[in-house]
């Protein structure tokens, strides 16, 4: 993809948004009272979600970073970071888009359809943010015919701010943890769904995630509401511009399912994951939980992680209504240094609930990948079931895989079963496949691609093939 | 494919292997020539190192090896793995290895698109491929499911034959190491075998097979068999060296002078 071709699919939202209102850029660096208050207004916010804001701000104040994770972290001073920042107007876009990497283009390229470009594929409405503010939604007419609301959360702060006010927080609650504190406190933009009841959304919904200026950090909060009998797949996408600075990313998901409700969530995280030497890269620390609360209602997470210096992030179900079910099915690649924690809650209240998790994790150079997971079942869940599948593969001898499934139990007829291998890229089996004329790099992808296919079936069609092409680009190097 | 034959010089000449496996020699100097279209039977008792030779020949990463291995001029020894096989070797292994999760047609139309664009051959489509798959496994009695199903994962012994089998007949190599193919193979599945053997051959395919199956060694018809022993050809011979080994077994009949190489 050439650079234009790039620069026109990122400018092409703009032309169509209400980037010509926006002039000023950031805010300046620093976190307090006062900068809350300035974002707010910036986004000309109600009365309530201020409030809500800063008595987030508060309980963070008194909370620290979370250590219990099988990560080293250089903390990012939090009080360097701009908690705002807009696109310039037009005449100044080149000059960001100047600052893209040509390697990152040329990664883009290896994979065919950067995820900008999925506006043009039909069947999929895109939402695209870009550092702090959503730059445009696609197809948003077609969905608001059938009664589907898509847009940016902040839009949604003014144009349905009751649903807003009744939803957020209840999922995820501001004082859930640090980083849930501190998006709340400062979220910037994100993506609002809502399907009605009985409404089973025509298209794939689709967010497009960057981290653009230097020293943002990007607070995303994105809620998803759907009613009795509704369903919806949305799909998020997340890269960045390669930096020598650690950039934080600290999102907040929250998923509502009501009655008979499915939401499927799909992720492909590649946020720019440092160089070889690990300098640089994104801190991807984030908190997905989705609430089951009608009965039968479902919730399916897919994630495919293959960016991002450090990944921190445990999408969960709160299995509350009657015969819910979750399900978790995630790849998680670490090549060179980066570090991945991340699994899934399971948490069953309901009675006759049902949960699934199949966990890939790939390790490759001097990377660390760990599986953590929690299965809960509460006394008020008779009948409850667990499946977790657990797998881990090593490529080289200088990366880790570790697993730390935890079964929390009060219940003596619950069924939860756990399955877990580690395995290496078995000598025999690359040489196999290189003697039938493919090289080590093909025979590696062929390989780790068997090893996800469980995962990668779960992805809308449209994303597996793309996922499949990041899993061989982020291995690249890996062996040899 | 077509054999161009340089003046003179057999497809595939052997001299000087040495390999040693974490140290210990195994085999010490192993010479012998393969010509286009030729079938050469390699016999030993276990453990004489029939399979390293194979091995050793692809280029197993564990071994050292050492000598010369020309395919067509070309010294395979120099060459890693995946170029020995784009050059037109093919080793069709004793336990062929499962890939969970990767689907046979997938794996061997990649493979097969990697020996093309290596010969500056377009791409074969998926359909196209299929249609040459369907047909090679029918002939092959291997069912058509098979190519669905990840590679050789929960195939049975001779399902995993008749696999490699399939890949030998879409691959199309200039020469076939063929490792105790026959074993775990049915009576069918010989027969398909040596069909498709003598079809090769008449295309070109130069055949190096290691067994211990003497029926099976009659119908191949070979061109010499050999008599692998204490790390080397010890004796190449006919049929009737193939007769009297497998009358007499291996203990019983000590090797006679070697016979002059390729004759």
């Amino acid at each position: 993809m050439s650079n234009d071709a790039l620069q026109q699919t990122l400018e092409r939202p703009y032309q169509h948004g209400f980037v010509t209102d926006i002039e000023s850029d950031s805010i300046p660096p620093g976190l307090d009272e006062n900068t809350i208050r300035e974002i707010s207004r910036r986004k000309k916010e109600p009365e309530f979600l201020l409030r809500w804001r800063l008595a987030a701000y508060e309980r963070w104040r008194q909370m620290e970073p979370p250590e219990w994770a099988r990560l080293t972290i250089n903390l990012v001073d939090l009080q360097s970071l701009s908690y705002y920042s807009a696109p310039k107007s037009m005449a100044d876009k080149p000059k960001s888009l100047d600052e893209v990497d040509p390697k990152l283009l040329e990664t883009y390229e290896k994979l065919g359809v950067p995820l900008h470009e999925r506006a043009a594929l039909a069947g999929v409405a895109v939402d695209a943010v870009f550092d702090s503010v959503s730059v445009g939604t696609t197809f948003r007419k077609q969905l608001a015919d059938v009664g589907v609301i898509f847009c940016s959360i902040s839009d949604a702060v003014r144009e349905h701010p009751e649903l807003v006010e009744r939803y957020m927080g209840t999922v995820v609650p501001p004082g859930d943890n640090y980083y849930a504190a501190l998006n709340s406190a400062v979220f910037s933009d994100g993506s609002f769904v809502y399907v009605p009841k009985g409404v089973r959304c025509p298209m794939e919904l689709s967010s497009y995630f960057r981290i653009n200026a230097r020293n943002t950090g990007q607070f995303e909060r994105t809620l998803i509401i759907a009613e009795a009998g509704a369903e919806v797949s949305y799909l998020e996408g997340c890269t960045a511009p390669q930096r020598d600075e650690n950039q934080l990313h600290a999102a907040v998901v929250e998923l509502v399912a009501h009655d008979d409700a499915f939401i499927k969530y799909s992720t492909v995280q590649n946020w720019y994951p440092g160089d070889e030497e690990g300098r640089g890269g994104i801190y991807n620390f984030v908190t997905k939980r989705a609430l089951a609360l009608g009965k039968r209602s479902r919730v399916a997470w897919t994630q495919i992680e293959t960016g991002s210096a450090i990944t921190w992030k445990y999408p969960s179900v709160v299995l509350r209504g009657e015969g819910s079910s979750g399900e978790f099915h995630s790849i998680a690649v670490s090549n060179h240094r980066q570090q991945a924690d991340t699994g899934t809650k399971m948490i069953h209240l309901g009675a006759n609930t049902t949960s699934r998790i199949v966990s890939k994790g790939i390790s490759a150079g001097h990377a660390h990948n760990s599986y953590r997971g929690l299965v809960r079942v509460a006394p008020t869940a008779a009948g409850a079931r667990n499946h977790t599948q657990c797998d881990s593969l090593l490529i080289g001898s200088h990366c880790g895989a570790h697993t730390f499934p935890t079964v929390d139990a009060a219940r003596a007829d619950a069924v939860v079963e756990h399955e877990a291998t580690t395995t290496r890229i078995s000598e025999e089996r690359l040489f196999y496949a290189r003697q039938r004329g493919l090289d080590e790099a093909e025979a590696t992808a062929l390989i780790v691609g068997g090893f996800c296919q469980a995962v990668l079936d779960e992805l809308p069609m449209e994303f597996a093939l793309e996922a499949r092409a990041l899993l061989a680009v982020s291995l690249e190097g890996a062996v040899g | 494919m077509n054999q161009a034959k340089t003046s003179g010089e057999p497809l595939l000449s052997v001299r000087k292997l040495q390999v040693d496996i974490a140290g210990k020699r195994v085999l010490r100097s192993v010479d012998f020539d393969v010509d286009a279209g030729e079938l050469v039977v390699l016999m030993g008792a276990n453990g004489s190192g029939k399979s390293t030779l194979a091995l050793a020949l692809a280029g197993h990463p564990r071994y050292e090896v050492s000598g010369t291995a020309h395919l067509g001029g070309q010294d395979l020894l120099e060459l890693p793995v995946e170029a020995r096989a784009r050059a037109g070797l093919f080793l069709s292994f004793q336990a062929p290895p499962d890939i969970p999760g990767v689907k046979n047609n997938l794996f061997i139309r990649t493979a097969l698109n990697a020996q093309r664009a290596s010969r500056g051959e377009p791409e074969i489509d998926a359909y196209d491929f299929l249609g040459q798959a369907k047909a090679g496994a029918k002939r092959l009695g291997l069912p058509d499911a098979m190519l669905a199903r990840p590679v050789n994962e929960g195939f049975s012994g001779g399902e995993r034959k008749r696999n490699e089998l399939l890949q030998l007949a879409l691959f199309k190599p200039r020469v076939a190491l063929l490792d105790e193919i026959d074993s775990g193979l049915d009576v069918d599945g010989v027969r398909a075998l040596v069909d498709l053997i003598t079809e090769m051959r008449a295309q070109g395919t130069a055949f190096v097979v290691v067994s211990h199956y003497l029926h099976m060694i009659e119908m191949l018809e070979p061109d010499r068999v050999l008599r692998l022993q204490d790390g080397c050809i010890s004796e190449s011979g006919d049929l009737e060296l193939a007769r009297s080994i497998t009358a007499q077994g291996f203990a019983a009949a000590p090797a006679r002078q070697a016979a002059p190489v390729g004759a």
